[in-house]
């Protein structure tokens, strides 16, 4: 190759990269921050798993190749939005409660990129939507299932932090487990973490421990699983995504959050033009919860009794929470017939009545 | 309040959370009874960790797990000792940069292997022994680790008390120039036992992703390291109680998640502080004494030997 012909290759070459460049800039540029490691096996799992929706529903025109794992809470998370914002992300997706306060600082200063925050509340600036999931009425199922499940009437509950929608799940399991079997306790352990294996694993020995049969987590891993599996005739959930390793024991079900369809819709809607600024707080109805497969374990008609409250909870014939409920101390909180409004939800810091012990504050 | 906590479980069950710390402190123990201070335990432990969920996932063997657990530990340690010894850095901010080394490193080495499920390690089949009342549960319901671990305790107690090797490795540890002086490898013998030191965090850590979680995740060890150098001063160097140390902090990490699965009225916050609280608390009590732990320390601990001087 003599140098006439390797300068031209040189800028053809070049003219290929910064074409391909140029191109690239074309595709809409969709962007995720997750609190975990995909590889988690729940909670970013599933993330994950919506933005190779994304990848799969538009192909070549959404550029969704850019995700950050295990972001903390906090200054870093800000860092990591400003760096994807200034790299051309035109849709970030901010996928854990603790980034409420740095997505809408970052939002404030990049008015053309779209913020979406899952689980918050704070929507300060035109470009900041938020989304979540009815988790509470996937916990109504797998309260049911827990106590029709257990034969020492003690079922257990790995609490991750005390936040209005772990609260929720605790009241929701509670209430449908007392609901099919009224002799039932619950003991609450409070991890206070969303993903530690080690801790999760040693909480969950503690419940069994305690007589605990049944183990419903609010945290990620599938360390509670593991550790269930050691013990003979206890059980437990999946947690947002499926576990579908420790089928058919101990994981008899389990409550899977889907985020595609949320995904889809709003990369879609950013595509034609017609995204707006919204609140979303979707569940079993509109595809957001699913009820993972009740494996062989479960006797048939728990099963079938567990997937008809679904599927009423799904038609909007039944709310999980309907009055009449006391709260902990006896006070009423909703009266007959009445059901819980969303703003009962947002401030839920009260553990209904028949759960014993306190909300760490 | 303690009504429903079986003893015989808690026991079992914190000989079981105890073993990560135990060997990772009785292998600092003979290092620091050499004259050396390595601050890398955690990063060791970690280490450990994933190399012997890599190694067991890869073989399908557990046991191979945990050599290579030591094997993977030990490197790290190598790289401490070729530092401290031969280039001889600064034993404090060396075992400091270890552990950030070895946070970050695992975490490389672990990017694939998030999210799979070891081959599991059964109790040793002890037959009938294992259903007897209280004993059964107590003492041979167990995995092999933990009696492994208590072995060592033993192991590392005669040999350090009996031997000629374990006079010759004090003698190091309380004057190298002695040592040197009689014609001991002052160098070689402190490699060796930082090796050691090494391997046990490592077999400690493997525990950790093989047995108890058992699982790999970033940061698994979760300041585990921390508590295992605490316990050597803890224990005042003697090896016994290093697992009365060990057992105490195990014990008390699994009485407060006891006490809040049985719905105790102790406020959450409290319980979880109480381990650390608990240890913080033995050490000044231990040390206020007239200076009685620190006089148990080898005379030439974290100092830098070299034989010219």
């Amino acid at each position: 190759m003599n140098r006439r012909t390797l300068l031209a290759t040189v800028t053809m070459a070049a003219t290929l990269a910064f074409g391909g460049a140029a191109f690239a800039q074309d595709k809409l540029k969709a962007c995720w921050v997750y609190v975990g490691p995909v590889g988690d096996g729940g909670w970013t799992y599933q993330h994950d798993q919506g933005r190779l929706a994304v990848i799969e529903a538009f192909g070549d025109k959404v550029d969704a190749s850019t995700f950050q794992e295990n972001v903390p809470e906090g200054a870093d998370a800000e860092r990591v939005l400003t760096q994807m914002a200034l790299s051309g992300c035109k849709i970030i997706f901010t996928t854990s409660f603790g980034y409420m306060d740095a997505t809408n600082a970052v939002a404030a200063k990049f008015p053309d990129v779209k913020f979406e925050h899952a689980t918050g509340f704070k929507r300060d600036y035109p470009n900041v939507s938020t989304y979540n999931a009815r988790f509470y009425e996937g916990r109504a199922v797998m309260g049911t299932i827990a106590g029709r499940m257990t034969k020492s009437n003690k079922i257990g509950y790995i609490g991750s932090f005390p936040i209005p929608e772990v609260i929720q799940g605790i009241n929701a399991s509670f209430i449908h487990a007392k609901k099919v079997n009224p002799d039932v306790t619950m003991s609450v352990v409070w991890a206070y973490t969303w993903f530690d294996p080690a801790k999760e694993a040693d909480s969950a020995k503690a419940l069994i421990e305690q007589g605990v049969d049944v183990i419903l987590q609010h945290t990620d891993s599938t360390a509670p699983l593991a550790e269930a599996a050691k013990t003979p005739g206890v059980i437990g959930f999946g947690q947002a995504s499926d576990m579908s390793e420790y089928k058919p024991s101990p994981r008899v079900s389990s409550i899977i959050d889907n985020w595609a369809p949320y995904y889809v819709e709003r990369v879609g809607a950013l595509l034609d033009g017609t995204y707006t600024q919204k609140d979303t707080w979707a569940g079993i109805a509109g595809g957001e919860v699913q009820i993972g497969e009740i494996t062989d374990a479960v006797p048939a008609e728990v099963k079938a009794e567990a997937e008809a409250l679904a599927a009423s909870i799904a038609a909007g014939t039944y709310h999980p929470f309907t009055g009449p409920l006391n709260k902990q101390d006896g006070t009423p909180w909703l009266a007959d017939g009445v059901v819980a409004t969303d703003a009962d939800f947002g401030g839920m810091d009260f553990y209904l009545e028949g759960i014993v012990g306190d909300i760490p504050k | 309040m303690f009504g429903s906590i079986d003893p015989s479980l808690l026991i079992a069950s914190l000989m079981v959370a105890s073993v990560p710390i135990l060997l990772a402190a009785i292998g600092e123990l003979v290092v620091e009874k050499a004259g050396v201070l390595n601050l890398g335990v955690e990063g060791m432990m970690i280490m450990g960790a994933v190399c012997g969920f890599v190694t067991a996932v890869e073989t399908g063997n557990p046991y191979l797990g945990f050599v290579g657990g030591a094997v993977g530990a030990a490197a790290l340690a190598l790289i401490f000792a070729l530092l401290t010894q031969y280039l001889l850095t600064n034993q404090v901010a060396t075992g400091l940069a270890l552990t950030l080394f070895g946070l970050g490193l695992s975490s490389l080495i672990g990017q694939g292997y998030v999210g799979i499920k070891p081959p599991m390690t059964g109790a040793v089949p002890f037959g009938p022994l294992a259903d007897l009342p209280f004993f059964g549960r107590v003492l041979f319901g167990h995995d092999w680790v933990v009696y492994f671990s208590v072995a060592v305790i033993a192991a590392v107690a005669y040999v350090l008390k009996v031997t000629r090797a374990g006079l010759i490795l004090r003698a190091v540890g309380e004057s190298h120039d002695a040592a040197h002086a009689l014609g001991y490898k002052v160098t070689r013998i402190r490699v060796l036992a930082i090796l050691f030191g090494g391997a046990m965090a490592g077999v400690g850590g493997a525990y950790l992703s093989l047995i108890r979680v058992p699982q790999w995740t970033d940061g698994i060890t979760a300041g585990a390291g921390w508590i295992a150098l605490a316990i050597v001063v803890f224990a005042s160097w003697k090896p016994w109680r290093v697992l009365l140390g060990a057992y105490l902090f195990g014990g008390i990490t699994v009485l407060q998640l006891n006490l809040q699965a049985a719905g105790s009225g102790i406020p959450v916050e409290y319980l979880s502080m109480a381990p650390y609280l608990i240890t913080i608390l033995v050490l000044v009590v231990m040390s206020s004494g007239k200076g009685r732990a620190s006089l148990n320390a080898p005379a030439a601990l974290g100092q830098n030997f070299h034989a010219s001087r």
